[in-house]
């Protein structure tokens, strides 16, 4: 299969583009980086590490706010490590819970070796056999607008994998002090009396 | 209150911090075997200071009789410690809810990870017999 051409940088933008009162959480890596590059949000919860855990914070914040969007925003290699989520999340179904794997094929951090999703392992269909509402694998720009409204809107669980290119980007940090993260993203959704 | 079955361990120390992160509470409740998976997790409580409340029910501990049991069972309140979280070693009945209510104290109010430890003294044991 020829290399996919999506840029991951424009393709997060897209995704984050007017989010609204979206609350988002990143899995480590990559991802992290390209919200950061996307605009620094308050209601951005970076992960800098417990690889395999993305999914699950933020199923945790699916079912603790019911009435907002949550997306999920992480890498196929860190999706990879937490696939039995993708059951916990099938079995739970929170109608609120998207999640968009930017999979590159790659360990990015670690020197671009391959992952398992290299060698052919489909993790929207895998969420399709677990029982996700909505999935979708997409490897062309035109194809990107199909899929921003199952991220944004559609009755979850979703799971959407945007094959991008192994192209590396300049690094876009953002805050890794995990008091400031939690405390700036509960004040923002929960108010000011919220540490 | 929400009841989730988690695949494995360390799924609920993420899903409570994302659960917190939006105003809400909860509890891990594992057997003594999961809290190795959960080892590496932990640090997203830790790092964040996210309130991290536990209670694990002890194998390998107390006249176990599976010997695959035992490794992590006799590990398991010092792995905890070295995480930094604050144990709670419990093995009379009566002192069980007292337990649970100073770990949720200690970790709700701090930000802190508590485990309470249900000892297989009390509980019993499986002797793997109809």
């Amino acid at each position: 299969m020829p290399e996919p051409q999506l840029e991951r940088r424009k393709v997060v933008a897209r995704i984050l583009a007017d989010r609204g009162d979206m609350l988002v959480v990143t899995g480590l890596g990559s991802p992290t980086y390209d919200c950061a590059a996307a605009g620094d949000h308050t209601l951005n919860f970076y992960l800098w590490g417990a690889m395999g855990s993305a999914v699950t914070v933020g199923l945790g914040l699916a079912l603790a706010q019911p009435r907002r969007r949550v997306l999920v925003i992480t890498g196929d290699g860190e999706m990879l490590m937490g696939l039995g989520a993708l059951a916990t999340v099938a079995a739970v179904k929170p109608d609120n819970l998207a999640v968009a794997v930017i999979d590159n094929e790659r360990y990015g951090e670690t020197g671009m070796q391959q992952t398992h999703t290299g060698a052919g392992v489909d993790l929207a269909a895998i969420a399709r056999a677990a029982g996700f509402r909505e999935t979708a694998t997409v490897r062309q720009t035109g194809e990107l607008e199909d899929v921003v409204p199952i991220l944004r809107r559609a009755k979850g669980p979703a799971l959407v994998v945007l094959k991008v290119s192994p192209a590396r980007d300049p690094l876009v940090l953002p805050p890794w002090d995990g008091p400031l993260l939690k405390t700036r993203f509960r004040q923002a959704l929960l108010g000011a009396a919220a540490a | 209150m929400h009841a989730v079955s988690l695949t494995t361990e360390e799924e609920g120390v993420a899903m409570l911090a994302g659960a917190w992160l939006g105003g809400e509470r909860g509890v891990l409740l594992m057997q003594s075997s999961g809290v190795g998976n959960c080892i590496n997790t932990l640090a997203l409580a830790k790092v964040c200071s996210f309130p991290l409340l536990m209670i694990v029910t002890m194998r390998g501990e107390w006249g176990e009789v599976n010997p695959w049991q035992v490794p992590m069972g006799q590990i398991a309140a010092d792995s905890l410690r070295l995480t930094g979280a604050i144990v709670h070693e419990v093995d009379e009945p009566d002192a069980a809810a007292p337990g649970v209510e100073a770990a949720a104290r200690i970790a709700f109010s701090g930000g802190l990870i508590a485990a309470v430890l249900l000892s297989q003294r009390m509980l019993g044991t499986k002797l793997f017999k109809d």
